[in-house]
């Protein structure tokens, strides 16, 4: 045991909580234990096990493929449809991913959070776990049909971690906020899937952004999906390079964001367990 | 040690504010709290109510204590805050050690997960580092005697081998300040024992340890002093002894509070209009007869059910006598008049309560305390004995010696 005893003064919640990263990172064992159950239980019980992973984003490409590219008959520019809408398909998974798992996680968890202590932060924190897992598992699957198709994103490529990084940030965020809503009402749980849904049909995942109409152009631009959709496949496919504006943009929304959705989180948390 | 016993913890005018909606409830979808806010144009239209007011204690080093009062005192509340799990709304708080909390046994116990992955999972959530529960991995297997289930899920366990690894997990905690609530009132005796060990053991290691229980009995055998909350304040704080009296007392005061149908809780769609016993003092091996009477209700569509408890001084029930067993249902259309009759129920010598619960499928009247009763102190056994033959055991029994 330790000599110093550790103390804990506990007042009222004040109006601005700063997250005390020092108590999170004490504390990293929860993340990682919660984590890890996410990822044992998935698949437990399943016959195809693992191959869920690879199969999801796969369909979802190949019937994009054939609603945008082969009914509509939307360009995907110089890279084969079905590589086109993968990428695509593997960072709108990563924002959705984020979003949804960090959003239901306080809820999901509501029995943990009635009865034992601990930064609540890290249960949507560790929430993005199997998220992550889901996405590398796609890229190298992105990454063999690169080869497949004679692809050669060049040096662009290194800086996806980045772009990896900034969507996480852009789906926790928001998904941070809407779970500290969710703890109190419910509609979020509700509304977000729906509003997701909505944007992901306004984002050219599926499609190049230069079949878009130029008088609905603006839509586009103003759009952070786009922003990390064309970046993202800048560095993974090889495609254009987005406007300079944009990759700025990404580059300060989305600390932004996660900033807010991690003050707008920590302002609610120290009442989840009255209201959940 | 030579230094003066520090505090474990200090609470300085503690109180937990609830806020409830006018209609008695928060609203949860943000409709309802649309149409809330519309409608209160800008004017507080939510009661208060006071879960906790003005608590200050101190609580040494080492010192077991336990916390009673009735359903509804605020010991839950001031665990939850005490444990951070919800925050105060004024007043302060000072531990001096890392808290450890036993609210619920396997809080955070996944069913699809073994129970080798759980010990690590609850382990974690309950606040110990993976060196922790890496180096008492092998005392937790132990404990909880089911060494041989380790690789299966827990949703394939029995109720008691489940409840037992969450506790052996929990009883493995090695924090400063343990607070546990009510959780030794799981397994078997044997299990039991061992549990009320392990906490006795934890109190006189030099840790400080918080125990609210309903149980008297357990508070009795655990703690070294104790305190009373009654509506959310801190009525007494002291010895055990004295702490268990003035509880006592306070069901007198409580009962006859309670004699009010109006402060009575149940939504009163139908309520008690007397509950009564021919007599005030029973022999043991008596039937215990109760009457009842319950006014008509033209609220109530369908018949409704009685559950009688009878509960001993200490605040345990010792037998829950419902209705729908026997097939008893009433009919609110006319005032009914019913009779429970207890047989073979010997009950040993002292002060006994009824509470009485009227429910159709929530509860209509609870009437807590409706009777009081006493047991008189003649024995129904053919001979007599010096009080060890009869001092241990809740109940007297029927019972005999036969030569085989």
């Amino acid at each position: 045991m330790e000599n110093e005893v550790q103390r804990t003064v506990i007042t009222p919640p004040g109006r601005l909580n700063v997250p005390a990263w020092r108590e999170i990172w004490n504390a990293r064992e929860v993340a990682v234990r919660l984590a890890q159950r996410d990822l044992i239980v998935r698949y437990r019980q399943t016959i195809f096990g693992v191959t869920w992973v690879i199969a999801q984003p796969l369909v979802s490409a190949g019937i994009f493929t054939i609603v945008f590219g082969e009914i509509a008959g939307l360009s995907t520019g110089k890279i084969p449809t079905f590589l086109f809408t993968l990428a695509g398909m593997l960072a709108w998974n990563l924002f959705n991913g984020s979003l949804g798992r960090a959003s239901g996680s306080m809820v999901g968890n509501q029995s943990l959070v009635q009865k034992v202590f601990f930064p609540r932060l890290l249960v949507p924190l560790s929430s993005l776990a199997s998220v992550v897992v889901d996405f590398v598992v796609a890229l190298m699957l992105a990454v063999v049909l690169l080869f497949v198709f004679a692809i050669n994103p060049g040096w662009a490529v290194l800086l996806l971690p980045v772009w990896v990084l900034l969507i996480l940030m852009i789906g926790t965020g928001i998904g941070l906020a809407a779970a500290a809503y969710m703890v109190k009402y419910r509609d979020v749980g509700y509304v977000l899937p729906w509003l997701v849904q909505i944007l992901l049909y306004a984002s050219p995942v599926a499609y190049a952004l230069s079949s878009v109409p130029s008088h609905l152009r603006w839509l586009f631009d103003i759009n952070p999906v786009t922003w990390f959709l064309e970046a993202f496949r800048w560095s993974l496919l090889g495609t254009d390079l987005p406007p300079v504006w944009q990759i700025l943009a990404l580059c300060i929304a989305a600390p932004l964001i996660f900033l807010a959705g991690t003050l707008v989180f920590q302002k609610n948390e120290r009442e989840f367990a009255d209201f959940i | 040690m030579q230094e003066i016993r520090e505090k474990a913890i200090t609470v300085e005018g503690l109180g937990k504010t609830y806020r409830l909606g006018a209609s008695g409830e928060r609203p949860s979808t943000a409709a309802a709290a649309a149409i809330q806010w519309v409608r209160s144009t800008g004017r507080a239209r939510y009661t208060l109510f006071d879960a906790l007011d003005d608590i200050s204690f101190e609580i040494p080093r080492g010192e077991a204590i336990g916390i009673v009062g009735r359903n509804g005192a605020g010991k839950s509340t001031l665990l939850k805050i005490l444990t951070r799990v919800t925050a105060p709304t004024r007043g302060r708080i000072e531990l001096n050690g890392r808290v450890g909390s036993l609210l619920e046994v396997g809080t955070g116990f996944h069913p699809e997960l073994t129970g080798q992955e759980n010990i690590y999972l609850n382990g974690a959530i309950l606040g110990m580092t993976r060196k922790e529960i890496r180096k008492r991995y092998d005392e937790i297997v132990d404990f909880s005697g089911i060494e041989k289930f380790l690789a299966t899920p827990v949703k394939r366990y029995s109720s008691g081998m489940y409840v037992r690894l969450a506790f052996a997990v929990a009883a493995h905690l090695d924090t400063e300040i343990l607070v546990i609530d009510e959780v030794l009132a799981v397994g078997d005796a044997e299990f039991q024992r061992r549990s009320i060990a392990k906490m006795r053991e934890a109190a006189q290691g030099g840790r400080t340890v918080l125990y609210v229980s309903h149980q008297l009995q357990t508070v009795q055998a655990l703690c070294t002093s104790a305190m009373l909350l009654d509506r959310g304040t801190l009525t007494y704080s002291g010895t055990v002894e004295g702490t268990l009296q003035a509880y006592r007392d306070s069901f007198e005061s409580f009962a006859a509070a309670q004699s009010d149908p109006k402060k009575r809780p149940g939504n009163g769609k139908v309520r008690l209009s007397s509950v009564r016993m021919e007599d005030e003092f029973v022999k043991s091996s008596q039937d215990i007869v109760v009457d009842f009477e319950a006014g008509k209700s033209s609220k109530l569509i369908g018949t409704y059910f009685v559950s009688m408890h009878i509960n001993d001084d200490r605040g345990a029930v010792i037998a829950q006598c419902d209705s729908r067993l026997v097939g008893g249902w009433f009919d609110p259309t006319e005032t009914q008049r019913g009779r429970l009759v207890i047989r073979d129920l010997w009950l040993k010598p002292g002060q006994y309560t009824v509470d009485v619960y009227v429910c159709q499928s929530g509860v209509l009247d609870a009437w807590e305390g409706a009777w009081r009763f006493e047991v008189l102190p003649d024995l129904p056994y053919p001979e007599f004995t010096e009080s060890s033959g009869t001092e241990k055991g809740m109940i007297f029994v029927n019972f005999d010696y036969e030569r085989a």
